[in-house]
This record gives C-alpha cells, sequence and structure tokens, in this order.
C-alpha cells in the first residue's frame, strides 16, 4: 500500500513532464496538422539552455534559492521559444501547401539537425549536475519502507499546474488563444476574417516550445543527467500521450501525460525496469488499433 | 475619391489546372447592393474568394475604393473592410456563437460591443443562442451566425455568397431583409451571389450574370428579371 502510494507520487511527476511535451505536439497537430517530430528535441534544447544557465549562475554565485529556479526557468523558456519559432520558420513554412507528408519529413530532419547541433556544441558525453532542489516530506511509514514527497516533486507538480493553468487561460480567454483556435478549425475562414494565420501559426510553436521548456528544466532538475539525446525517447512517450489522450485535444495531452507516467512507474515498479518502455509503447499501439481518437479525442458531428 | 467601391478589371483565377474564371470585369459602386448570379460551377464563388485574395488572381485588377488589392495577402485585404459570409457558411463548429461573432471583430482593433449589439438586434436568435457551439445550430442559424460575423468588421464592403442556400423560404425573407436594411440605413455596398435569382434580383440595384467564368449579361435587377434568357435560365417554373 505504501509502496503503491509512492509510485503513484513518482508516477505523477514523471507524467505532468510528459503532459507538459504532449501539450506542444498536439497544439501543433490541431493547428497544422502536422506531427512535430523535432519537439522532443526541443525538449532536450531546454534542458540544455536551463543546464546552461544553471553553471553561469553557479559561477557568478547566483544560484540561490526560489528566484534563481524561476530566472532559469525564464532564459530556457526564451531561448527554446526562440529555437520553436525558427523551426518552423526555416523548416515548416516554406512546405506548406505541399504535399502532406513533406512537413513530416522536414521534421524528421530538423530532429536529426538539433541532435547533431548539440551534440557537436555541447560535447556527446552525459552531462551531469548536482542536486539543486533538494530534502522533501516523509508523508507515511510502513514498516521500514518510507513514503516520500520530495521537494522536487512538489516543485514539478506545482510549475506545472501553474504553467498549464496559465496556458489554458491563454487559449480559452484571451483572443490570442481564440485566434489559435480559430486557425484549428478553419485556417482559411481565419484569414477570411483578417488573422494572419501564419503569425498565429509561429505563436503556437512559440508556445508550444515554452512549455517543452519548462518540461525540460524540470526534468534535468530532477534527473540531473542530460545528453543531446534525451529528447528522442521524452519525444516518443510524450507523443504517445498525446495520441492516448486523443490527438488534437489538450486536456487529452495533460490526461494521456499522466497516464503514461503512472504506467511506466508501475510497471517498472511491479514487473520490470528493463520493459518499461515496452510498457509505455504497448499503449501507443493498443491505442492505435482499438481507440485510435484517443481518450478524449472528438468524433464531430457537424451540421452541413 | 472614387465613386466606385469594388473595381474588378479582366480578373483570371483558378484552382489548381482549373481555371475558374477566364477575364471577369464588374464594379460595385459606394452603397449599391449588386448581384451576380449564374449556375452551380459559374466561378461566383471563385470570384468573391479571389477578390478577397484566395486563390490570389493570376492575372487583372482589383481595386478597392481606390486602393489596388490585387497581390495582397487575404488578412490584409479583410482589414481594409472587406467582409465574406462565404460559401458554406463556414461558422468555426467548436466555438461559441458569442465566440463566432467576436472573431469577426477581433483583426480589426476596434471595440466589438456596438455592432455586437446591431447584431443582436438584426438576428435575435442568435441573441438567444449565444452560448451554444456554431456546429450546433440549424443552417437557418448558421448563416445568420455568418452573415453576423462578417457585419462585425464593420466592412464597408460585405461580400454575401449564397445567403439563401437550403433555408426555408420564410428565413430566406427575413434574411433578405436584413440586406436591404442596413444598405438603405448604413450606406453599406454589397456584392451578392445567389442561385435563387428571382429574390436576389428584385432586391439588387444592379446585377451581373456569370456562365462559365464569364460576364455574359450586365443591368438593374429589373431589366435582369425581365430579359426572357434569364427567365429561362435561372428563373425556372418553380417559382
Amino acid at each position: 500500500m505504501a509502496y503503491a502510494l509512492q509510485q503513484l507520487i513518482n508516477g505523477i511527476s514523471l507524467g505532468m513532464i510528459y503532459g507538459m511535451i504532449a501539450v506542444g505536439y498536439t497544439m501543433v497537430y490541431g493547428i497544422i496538422g502536422m506531427i512535430n517530430f523535432a519537439h522532443g528535441d526541443i525538449f532536450m534544447i531546454g534542458a540544455f539552455i536551463a543546464l546552461i544557465s544553471i553553471v553561469m549562475l553557479i559561477s557568478g554565485g547566483f544560484m540561490e534559492g526560489p528566484a534563481a529556479l524561476l530566472l532559469v526557468l525564464a532564459i530556457s523558456m526564451a531561448f527554446t521559444a526562440l529555437y520553436g519559432w525558427t523551426v518552423e520558420r526555416v523548416a515548416y513554412r516554406p512546405l506548406r501547401g505541399s504535399f502532406r507528408l513533406a512537413p513530416l519529413i522536414s521534421a524528421i530532419g530538423m530532429s536529426i539537425v538539433l541532435q547533431n547541433y548539440v551534440q557537436i556544441s555541447q560535447g556527446a558525453r552525459v552531462k551531469p549536475l548536482e542536486p539543486q532542489v533538494t530534502g522533501g516530506f516523509e508523508i507515511m511509514r510502513d514498516g521500514n519502507f518510507v513514503v516520500q514527497l520530495s521537494n522536487m516533486q512538489i516543485l514539478i507538480i506545482v510549475t506545472t499546474l501553474a504553467v498549464l493553468a496559465i496556458f489554458t487561460w491563454l487559449v480559452t480567454k484571451t483572443p490570442l488563444g481564440r485566434a489559435m483556435r480559430a486557425c484549428e478549425q478553419d485556417r482559411r475562414m481565419a484569414s477570411l476574417l483578417g488573422i494572419d494565420t501564419d503569425r498565429t501559426i509561429s505563436l503556437t510553436f512559440v508556445i508550444g516550445a515554452s512549455l517543452a521548456a519548462v518540461a525540460g528544466t524540470l526534468y534535468l532538475l530532477r534527473y540531473g543527467v542530460i545528453d543531446f539525446y534525451i529528447g528522442f525517447l521524452a519525444g516518443v512517450k510524450a507523443f504517445t500521450a498525446a495520441v492516448l489522450g486523443g490527438i488534437g485535444s489538450l486536456p487529452g495531452a495533460v490526461l494521456g501525460g499522466l497516464l503514461i507516467g503512472l504506467i511506466e512507474t508501475f510497471w517498472s515498479a511491479y514487473f520490470s525496469v528493463q520493459y518499461k518502455d515496452v510498457a509505455a509503447f504497448s499503449i501507443l499501439a493498443l491505442t492505435l488499433i482499438f481507440l485510435p481518437t484517443g481518450l478524449l479525442g472528438r468524433q464531430e458531428v457537424e451540421k452541413v | 475619391m472614387t465613386a466606385s467601391m469594388l473595381e474588378v478589371t479582366d480578373l483570371v483565377a483558378a484552382y489548381g489546372a482549373v481555371q475558374a474564371l477566364k477575364g471577369v470585369s464588374l464594379s460595385v459602386k459606394r452603397g449599391e447592393i449588386v448581384t451576380l448570379i449564374g449556375a452551380n460551377g459559374a466561378g461566383k464563388s471563385t470570384l468573391l474568394m479571389s477578390i478577397c485574395g484566395d486563390p490570389r488572381p493570376r492575372s487583372g485588377r482589383v481595386v478597392l475604393d481606390g486602393a489596388e488589392i490585387t497581390q495582397r495577402p487575404t488578412h490584409e485585404i479583410m482589414r481594409m473592410g472587406v467582409a465574406q459570409s462565404p460559401e458554406g457558411r463556414r461558422v468555426f463548429p467548436r466555438m461559441s456563437v458569442l465566440e463566432n461573432l467576436l472573431m469577426g471583430a477581433q483583426a480589426q482593433g476596434h471595440d466589438p460591443g456596438p455592432e455586437l449589439e446591431k447584431v443582436f438586434a438584426l438576428f435575435p436568435r442568435l441573441k438567444e443562442r449565444q452560448a451554444q457551439r456554431g456546429g450546433t445550430l440549424s443552417g437557418g442559424e448558421q448563416q445568420m451566425l455568418a452573415i453576423g460575423r462578417a457585419l462585425m468588421s464593420k466592412p464597408r464592403l460585405l461580400l454575401l455568397d449564397e445567403p439563401s442556400l437550403g433555408l426555408a423560404p420564410l428565413i430566406v425573407r427575413q434574411i433578405f431583409s436584413a440586406i436591404r436594411a442596413l444598405n438603405e440605413t448604413e450606406g453599406l455596398t454589397v456584392l451578392l451571389v445567389e442561385q435563387n435569382a428571382n429574390q436576389a434580383l428584385r432586391l439588387a440595384h444592379r446585377g451581373y450574370v456569370l456562365v462559365t467564368g464569364r460576364i455574359t449579361m450586365e443591368g438593374t435587377g429589373a431589366e435582369l428579371l425581365a430579359r426572357p434568357e434569364i427567365r429561362d435560365a435561372y428563373l425556372g417554373g418553380g417559382h
């Protein structure tokens, strides 16, 4: 029981990270109907920018307290957003109006480019970072087993909830969010209403990349090791999360992320750690076969 | 200042390899209601869309109130005071009626409040349904929403694509009288595409007949209504 509770805590905090990345997949899919396979690598870029800024803050002696963490988060979001914007501008926009597979192939190419770029500029070795957020609470004790809620896990859960709340407000209540939804539902009509759809699409990539940067920063702080390749696995799992939740659905992405995090954690805890990725990807296969629209995906009936 | 709100000269436009407009010229004066009639596939909707830059004209000129807009991107043309209620209505299905209407004003930068009141006064039905999703409205309500959304932008030139399509005669009369009222009270300039030629010609000051991408006739509404070839081709026996 205590063991299961601990896994639940671990699974939720992992799942939140997946969920944040999954939102980026689902947003881009919603608005231009493509899977942005470079999105996992944008997450990796976010982790690296966070690492670089932490190292710089430490060497300057400023890496103290929550304000410093917030600064790291802001820096990572800003620079990663720039990467997201550039990727769309360089690799996807010129292919708009081309055949459907073209941007997808371009995305895979962009993913390889970003990985190699980081591998060359930062080196291929794994980058460690000493824990920046330590300590935690003991929730309950069952014999020798202690259920822990670490400060890091609290940080992950609080940050993702806050960021997702801001994001939800942005999409549902602001004119920008309305324009994004309009482009998603009927891009030609949106431009017939004077909406600059290219700009709206750019902003979608910027927002998706900032969320990936938050996930990357939290991932770095939680696991303390990153390399140029982390984006691949995290990206594919977040993609699985987006599909499980129903691609195109924002709440679905978060729900899917949580489920993948929980499945992976519980599988590792009760079966075998070696096969945890198999568990996650079996879910992808099963979802695609039995529930192609995902848990919260829509099967809209529209009147003509 | 010119008296002409819209001046289209030798417009050629195509979707892919299919040439839909083969050199169309027409003009709409300020404060005028002009209707364009023609059979299915004559290129009526393509003309309205290509005035809005989507598809971009292959050749020819489109001048709005003295300013050439031929090669401008669609969103810029719409911000210059053109609004369209397009073919198929294209209501945003997963947005509320209110949000659909607000989208109409969004890119124009004015306070949507007064326009919203006018639209609700014109179509009280939309006010009742403002929280409902666009996709759940009936066809007539969607048509009202598409027109209302176009009006939200305070257009100088309103383009209407088959506002009567698939609607009950009562609702068609309601929509046509709303268009006439806007034209008379606010001086709104309207270019209207219709298959329902009889009513459209009664409403319009002038009309053009479009046949497979070319204008074949023009005249005042009454003149065109009186022409036997129009009666045979577009008014049919059913009216």
